[in-house]
């Protein structure tokens, strides 16, 4: 199995190792509702290095991902931030989610997730090789994620940094951005492993205590958070994903992957909804459900920690009544429809 | 992993069982079985007088990573449930031995408990 390079580090501090997508990572240190409660409240310090870090080269970047995203990569061109989009393939169907990040002069970076890593690196490649891009696939590197109303003041103790939101800041192979997997403010820290290890042992010093991957998913579906794989595979695409907003087809002649399919899909019939219960018991991802006039499927279901109830994502009609219900071991439950960023809905 | 108490009886699906003075059973799950759980979140308990054969399913445990029924590791009558896990059910994850408990039950055939796997074989079910 692969293992990042704090394996022994999640191991000496009890941390429960799972096989996640081929990688043995801590799904919790003892309790992932502490976990995840220490991150909304405090902080907390994530090793993500499991997903995959590509660095492109070549004088074209911007032209290559004008075509690869559906999002435009013009509007962080020469802003030094970070721009969410799915991937998508000619169809329109959604073949993962990534972060690019501006790291200055023309030089991006793409992280995506850690189960399509192969399919990405065959799909860039494929795509690069038409506008003369290199895809340096970063096989080895650290990504800390530091999650939490504190974390600002964690990061100021290791360096002094003003960014913000989507903001990138890069020094030599360092590099932070003010993104996160988490609803709460945060960063996100990219290095080689040697810098990594240094820096992961610094933020445990101050006391920042490890979260492992079991929060991380609650956390992400509080802030209604799409997970691929899950809430939107290869056969949905970005208007039944609650991910209209990143695709941009303002710009007429920019003719990236998926667009016609698309231009066909905008006022699709399905939409990914939150949904929450106060009944007793946990719907899950998979579990279907019924409202008058129609029927859906969980995408996503969880107990949440901070609203201490049932909650989760469903792919049902767009014109859906508020109220559904569902099956739990043979005992019927009301379910409430809602919109997806519960951390504002259910506050 | 805490020490596995020695005068419980189990059953390999990690409920355990324990005679008490006044010949009832008191019934939970063992501690590495909330492990694997993790934290619990939701209970399911019987409705007290309800009948239950051997390795019948009676409860239902829910993490917030899964749901898991909870099987009788003896036949017969339920006399008392622990109320408490209603609204406390992270108890079962702090002491899943004593506080934890789920159901008392009054057993119909008191042998019943002698064929169940003792704490020894329980722990080698446990580590397997």
């Amino acid at each position: 199995m692969n293992t990042t390079y704090l394996n022994a580090f999640h191991h000496a501090e009890g941390g429960n190792m799972v096989d996640f997508a081929g990688w043995e990572m801590p799904i919790n240190y003892g309790s992932q509702i502490n976990e995840h409660n220490l991150v909304r409240q405090e902080v907390g310090v994530f090793d993500v290095s499991h997903m995959a870090v590509f660095d492109l080269k070549g004088d074209n970047q911007i032209s290559f991902l004008e075509k690869l995203l559906p999002n435009n990569i013009n509007k962080i061109k020469s802003l030094k931030k970070a721009l969410y989009s799915p991937l998508l393939n000619y169809k329109g169907g959604i073949l993962d989610d990534l972060i690019v990040y501006h790291l200055g002069d023309s030089n991006f970076r793409l992280v995506s997730n850690c189960a399509t890593r192969e399919q990405n690196k065959k799909w860039f490649n494929e795509i690069a090789s038409e506008f003369n891009v290199e895809v340096d696939f970063k096989s080895d590197y650290s990504i800390i994620a530091l999650q939490g109303p504190s974390s600002k003041a964690i990061l100021d103790k290791l360096i002094q940094t003003n960014i913000k939101n989507f903001e990138v800041y890069t020094d030599s192979n360092l590099m932070i951005a003010g993104t996160g997997y988490t609803g709460e403010k945060g960063f996100e820290i990219i290095s080689d492993k040697t810098k990594g290890e240094e820096i992961w042992h610094e933020i445990i010093n101050h006391g920042v205590k490890p979260i492992g991957l079991a929060a991380r998913d609650t956390l992400r579906l509080e802030a209604g958070l799409n997970l691929y794989g899950s809430d939107m595979t290869e056969e949905n695409h970005p208007y039944d994903s609650n991910l209209s907003w990143t695709v941009d087809l303002k710009s007429k002649d920019r003719d990236f992957i998926g667009r016609d399919a698309l231009q066909t899909k905008t006022d699709s019939p399905n939409i990914l909804c939150g949904f929450y219960t106060n009944e007793r018991g946990v719907l899950r991802s998979g579990a279907k459900i019924s409202y008058e006039g129609g029927s859906g499927t969980i995408t996503s279901g969880t107990w949440s920690p901070t609203f201490k109830k049932n909650i989760g994502l469903c792919r049902i009609d767009r014109n859906h009544p508020n109220e559904g219900r569902a099956f739990l071991r043979d005992k019927e439950i009301n379910l409430f429809f809602c919109e997806t960023n519960f951390l504002k809905y259910l506050k | 992993m805490a020490d596995i108490p020695n005068n419980l009886k189990f059953l390999d699906s990690h409920e355990w069982a324990r005679l008490e003075d006044d010949g009832t059973v008191t019934v939970g799950i063992s501690d590495h079985a909330q492990e694997l759980l993790g934290d619990i979140v939701f209970v399911e308990l019987p409705d007290i007088g309800k009948n239950i054969a051997k390795k019948g399913d009676i409860a239902v445990v829910e993490s917030v990573k899964a749901a898991s029924d909870v099987y009788s590791p003896v036949s017969g009558e339920i006399t008392e449930i622990n109320e408490v896990l209603n609204d406390n059910p992270e108890i079962i994850n702090a002491s899943p031995y004593d506080e934890g408990w789920f159901f008392k039950i009054k057993p119909q055939d008191i042998e019943e408990l002698a064929n169940l796997l003792d704490s020894e074989a329980y722990k080698k079910v446990s580590e397997s």
